[in-house]
């Protein structure tokens, strides 16, 4: 084990919880990121060994899939994001490219992002004040690219109009949490 | 001042009374109440004064049209001018103040301007300021930019939130009138997301001003009933204080919500308003029609309003504009409002109708086939003169004049995608056309569909059809019994022969006259009429005067009013403050801050920050006792260059290539060759445009056959990767490529400097061999620190020292870049920020952004034989161009000023050692100065002619605009180290 201590995306030895009344603004420094993108003409054989450590076909565009201890969502054409508990895989991107092999490029991404999980009654009320997804129309895994605080997220449908998980890049985590926070603060 | 025109009933609450000022004099008025509502109540005519001729000025309409009642709202950073008293809501405690007018509403010394009115007509500008030319940007145009506009600010900040928003429906429905209702309440019930809007406080659109009964409840009572029902419909969003104020694509409307606009301050950390764009799959429009005035001569005194509007402040707001009210009409409306004023018990002294045939009215004399030609009354309307069917002229007392000339359904929205409406003669009156935004249909008045029961109906049916188009079945519902009236109008534009002006435009103070002499000058089309006039350029955008225009100048050509034609409508249909558009991102949050990982600690270190696009990078670290930057850069430089030094480089950005095409791909992408480059091995690499110029430089690091990370400098990290992107999908889509980008997830800082790898090898686990020899100059691999921390490791220096970068995690760059530090402790290191790092590579010759200006090629910066003759890549055929490829081409050089002690300007121009200072004889420029503290010098590199072979020539670097002109000697761009011995130590 290492000696170098890590801090979150907002700079701090733990993640920051906000709690409003209808709403949990929960920062998540747990989870481990790998992208995969299909090699050109390996695409199946990229599907069949992604599915092999997913339990789950790679997701279609706009959706994703939920599972344990892995989880995915599509990212563009014939990319995915995976992610997975940090703890248990912080080289996720290596236990990936294992399944896929040479039909998949992988890359790791989990520091390339900040997570922060919205949960709650209110969360309808507070996402339509941050980014122009329907959340009502949106099913568990549903994902989609959207701007937010003028920055390019990705909003992961966890819990139908209940909980949601936004992804931005982490160098920008404070203003994307600021700006989380003060739409919070200007619905509830 | 007490109400002495307020009435029994009305929607008003009386239960909550609310005091308020206006022009410095307090006044009572009542929850429900708009200003103009309360101020009519309280006996208030003169409101405003008009924009050109300061003319006293009352309300006109009861609605967002209104051009006249403009007042300030409140007072410092609040203060909002240009605000309409019809749509004000009054809360306790507003304060209101007149605009335009000096130094009192009543008494205005700018209204000598309309003694002067012969001279000010139309084009009085373009005809007056021709002469001498030179006065007019520095003399005419202040003065008239001062005597010009409408209202002020106090130019403090405005203290509130704003805000924006998302909102999503199957069904938008514009305006909550009969038609929108009734819609309403059949989308509602179908179970559609249906998002019902309007711009007033009180839903109910005319409902709520008309004595006309829906079944056997007032309409009033039914649309309260109505909206009480959609409100317990949880699929239904009832949105009042709401102005959709434009149609975009796809069916996206904008919106503005006044959320807390009707109290004196906003609730803590809670918008004032908020901008929603509404995304529909299906909208219909049912936004009503607005009345029309008729022009007659000094049809703009206080009193003179639109009929519908008076009705409006009777019905609704219990307020009688005046003790007598006398009508002119073309149209059976007009006598609609004189049966209301009557049951009201206000005088009606006369019903002046321009139809010889019009029908008579009960309880006042009708004046059948009469016109208006004139008024009187200081500050008000005292009487009006009439030219009576038999020619005689009779005077008629009135405090008052309900005017109604028809009613301009409101097509304005179905316009803003360059729709075209029709015209419909029955109307006198464009309805919308066919060619309407997509998704987009029109309901009740809007649609021409002038009676209540029409508007009903259609608005119900729309809604059907609306949602049957999208798959959802709406069943009919029923809609009670209503007026059912037909349309009885004269069409009747303005009074001929009065002998005052008559006006069209009163916001923007333009007269049948103005429109006359645009005629007489060929300004003909509508649009040049517009122009010419300012008709209708002002913030009401012309609702109530732009028909009555283009009416006069249709009868001045002899055309139709249709062959005429509009103008364009666009949005936004009432005005947005700027405010609401930015919402919250204003200040420090007009744009996202990327922090590097460091940031915390360099804080700590109580560095100085500078922003880099988004980025905010470490400028420079201060130590105690430094009482100058350029104290701390001197010190940062020469302690990196005798020591070692460390910089965070996260900010440049990193690409992750992958794929069997990966390096085939980068020999597109670079000018020079990268196919060969070995496994574990990194490349200074140049990125050339399409046209051969070059954009960006950076370096690929190979970390296997099949995977490269590409850095690129920090500006241009996201157009390389949009532009690798482009290469891959479009231009090479047969390669087997992928990119991401990684610059987010590695912590990435120069260690540089002589004792960097001994620094470094304090920090990098003992089994990975750092020397020379282990680790070569260029050399890049994966190794782990401080005890099995992955990490990547590149030697490559910006510097010219030594150097290394080193990568980790994010997340635990804050640890290393203090592991650094304290390992370093020992070789005094030192943190270096963005000013040394830029001296130190000018004093290498580096180029970066200023040197990759977007004008320069290879050959300039002196990397010609770069751009491989073998390959095909992006740029290289077009760099082969003639003209860019002439022997005195502009080439990268050093410059050293003559006399020591004087300074380089980066942008200062070349010009030969004597001889004209001119661009005829310009010799380039200088692109990056700074000071070289291992010189003692103030050194600069830039762009010569023929630069290569000029070294040790004398010439001069001037700057016309600071008046200097300073000798510099011609040297190597390369100050320091410049046979490369350091970076390979």
């Amino acid at each position: 084990m290492h000696s170098l201590k890590s801090i979150t995306a907002l700079a701090a030895s733990s993640a920051q919880v906000d709690s409003f009344d209808g709403l949990t603004i929960q920062e998540r420094a747990d989870c481990a990121f790998a992208s995969l993108a299909a090699r050109r003409g390996e695409e199946a054989q990229c599907a069949a060994g992604a599915q092999a450590l997913l339990g789950a076909e790679l997701p279609a565009p706009g959706k994703g899939v939920l599972g344990e201890p892995y989880s995915c969502f599509w990212m563009g054409a014939d990319q995915w994001m995976i992610s997975a508990g940090y703890a248990a895989h912080e080289t996720l991107d290596s236990e990936v490219k294992e399944a896929v092999g040479a039909a998949g490029s992988v890359t790791e991404q989990s520091d390339g992002w900040c997570r922060f999980d919205l949960e709650g009654a209110r969360l309808g009320d507070v996402l339509e004040r941050l980014c122009n997804v329907d959340l009502l129309a949106m099913q568990v895994g549903d994902v989609s690219r959207s701007r937010l605080e003028h920055m390019a997220c990705f909003i992961w449908c966890l819990e139908p109009g209940q909980k949601v998980a936004i992804y931005a890049p982490r160098s920008s985590a404070g203003s994307l949490h600021h700006g989380l926070v003060e739409a919070a603060h200007s619905v509830l | 001042m007490t109400e002495v025109n307020r009435l029994d009933g009305g929607q008003i609450n009386r239960a909550k009374e609310v005091s308020f000022t206006f022009d410095g004099h307090r006044y009572k008025g009542y929850e429900g109440d708009t200003l103009a509502s309360a101020l009519l109540a309280n006996g208030e005519r003169l409101m405003g004064r008009s924009f050109k001729y300061h003319r006293p000025r009352g309300v006109l309409t009861a609605g967002s049209e209104e051009p006249n009642a403009l007042v300030e709202l409140r007072k410092g950073g609040r203060q909002e001018p240009n605000t309409r008293a019809t749509v004000i809501e009054l809360f306790d405690g507003l304060e209101a103040a007149p605009q335009n007018a000096w130094p009192s509403l009543r008494f205005d010394a700018m209204a000598v301007n309309d003694r002067f009115s012969n001279f000010l007509t139309a084009g009085f500008y373009y005809k007056t300021f021709m002469w001498p030319k030179a006065f007019w940007e520095k003399i005419y145009e202040p003065i008239i930019r001062k005597a010009a506009g409408l209202g002020s600010i106090s130019f403090e900040e405005d203290p509130d939130l704003y805000d924006k928003g998302f909102l999503h429906c199957d069904l938008l429905i514009i305006g909550s009138g009969p038609s929108g209702l009734a819609a309403a309440l059949t989308a509602g019930r179908s179970g559609a997301r249906v998002i019902l809007a309007d711009e007033d406080f009180r839903m109910g659109g005319r409902l709520n001003s008309e004595t006309l009964a829906l079944g056997d409840q007032s309409g009033a009572d039914w649309a309260a009933a109505a909206i009480a029902e959609l409100a317990d419909m949880p699929n239904v969003r009832l949105m009042s204080r709401t102005t959709i104020v434009g149609a975009f694509d796809h069916g996206t409307y904008g919106a503005v919500e006044r959320v807390q606009d009707h109290v004196a301050v906003p609730q803590e950390g809670k918008p004032r308003q908020i901008f929603w764009r509404i995304y529909s799959r299906r909208a219909l429009l049912c936004a009503g029609a607005m009345e029309r005035p008729i022009a007659f001569a000094d049809n703009d005194r206080p009193g003179v309003m639109l009929a519908s509007a008076v009705r409006s402040y009777l019905n609704r707001w219990a307020a009688a504009p005046a003790q007598e009210i006398a009508i002119f009409t073309n149209n059976d409306d007009g006598h609609r409002t004189a049966a209301d004023l009557i049951a009201k018990g206000v005088s009606v002294p006369a019903v002046i109708d321009v139809r010889a045939d019009a029908p008579s009215v009960a309880g006042t004399e009708l004046l059948a086939g009469a016109e208006v030609i004139g008024t009187s009354g200081r500050l008000g309307l005292s009487s009006v003169t009439v030219r009576l069917a038999n020619g005689q002229t009779r005077k008629v007392n009135c405090g008052a004049l309900a005017v109604s000339g028809g009613w301009n359904p409101n097509v304005h929205l179905t316009c803003h995608q360059r729709g075209r409406p029709q015209w419909d003669a029955d109307l006198a009156a464009f309805v919308p056309g066919t060619d309407l935004p997509v998704g987009m249909s029109v309901a009740g008045a809007a649609m021409g569909q002038l009676s209540t029961a029409q508007a009903l109906s259609s608005g119900a049916c729309g809604a059907a059809t609306a949602l049957e188009a999208i798959g959802i079945t709406a069943s009919a519902i029923d809609l009670p019994e209503a007026e059912d009236a037909p349309i009885s109008l004269k069409p009747f534009w303005h009074v001929s022969g009065g002998k005052s002006r008559a006006w069209v435009d009163l916001q923007n103070d333009v007269t049948v006259k103005d429109v006359k002499l645009a005629h007489q000058e060929n300004f003909v089309s509508v649009e040049h009429l517009k122009r010419y006039t300012t008709l209708g350029m002002a913030t009401d955008q012309g609702k109530t005067s732009n028909m009555l225009g283009l009416a006069v100048m249709a009868e001045l050509t002899g055309k139709s009013i249709p062959e005429t034609g509009t103008t364009i409508f666009r949005p936004p249909y009432t005005p947005v403050a700027m405010g609401t558009l930015a919402g919250r991102a204003t200040g420090k949050h007009f744009h996202p801050t990327r922090k590097t990982p460091s940031h915390r600690w360099a804080e700590e270190q109580g560095a100085v920050f500078t922003e880099v696009g988004d980025w905010l990078r470490a400028q420079w670290f201060p130590k105690a006792g430094e009482t100058h930057w350029r104290q701390s850069v001197d010190r940062e430089v020469l302690q990196t260059r005798n020591s070692v030094g460390v910089c965070d480089v996260t900010t440049l950005g990193k690409i992750d290539v992958q794929g069997k095409d990966a390096a085939a791909f980068l020999n597109k992408m670079y000018a020079n060759a990268f196919a060969k480059l070995p496994v574990g091995k990194v490349r200074y690499g140049l990125m050339l445009r399409e046209d051969g110029i070059a954009y960006d430089d950076g370096t690929a690091a190979r970390f296997a056959e099949d995977h490269f990370v590409v850095t690129t400098t920090t500006a241009n990290a996201v157009l390389v990767y949009r532009n690798m992107e482009f290469a891959r999908q479009c231009l090479f889509p047969d390669m087997d490529v992928q990119l991401i980008s990684t610059t987010e997830a590695w912590a990435q800082f120069a260690v540089a400097g002589p004792n960097a790898r001994k620094l470094l090898q304090k920090v990098v686990d003992p089994e990975f061999d750092l020397s020379n020899e282990g680790f070569p100059f260029m050399a890049c691999g994966e190794v782990t620190v401080a005890g099995g921390c992955r990490a990547r490791l590149f030697r490559i220096s910006f510097s010219g020292e030594l150097a290394y970068e080193i990568a980790v995690p994010t997340r635990y760059g804050d640890a290393l870049v203090r592991r650094l530090m304290e390992a370093g402790e020992e070789f005094g290191v030192v943190p270096y920020g963005t000013e040394a790092l830029g001296v130190m590579r000018i004093e290498k010759g580096h180029a970066a952004g200023n040197e990759l200006n977007g004008t320069t090629s290879a050959l300039n910066l002196g990397m010609g034989r770069m751009v491989s003759k073998k390959k095909d890549c992006i740029g290289n055929t077009l760099s082969e161009r003639e003209g860019m490829n002439e022997e005195d081409a502009l080439k990268l050089v050093g410059f050293r000023p003559v006399k020591s002690d004087e300074t380089i300007s980066a942008g200062a121009h070349l010009m030969n050692a004597s001889g004209a200072v001119n661009a005829k004889v310009d010799q380039g420029y200088v692109t990056s100065a700074a000071y070289s503290p291992v010189l003692e010098s103030s050194i600069g590199i830039g762009f010569l002619k023929n630069g290569d072979a000029r070294k040790g020539e004398i010439i001069r670097a001037v700057n016309p605009l600071a008046g200097q002109e300073i000798q510099v000697e011609v040297v190597s761009a390369h100050f320091v180290d410049p046979e490369g011995e350091r970076l390979r130590a």
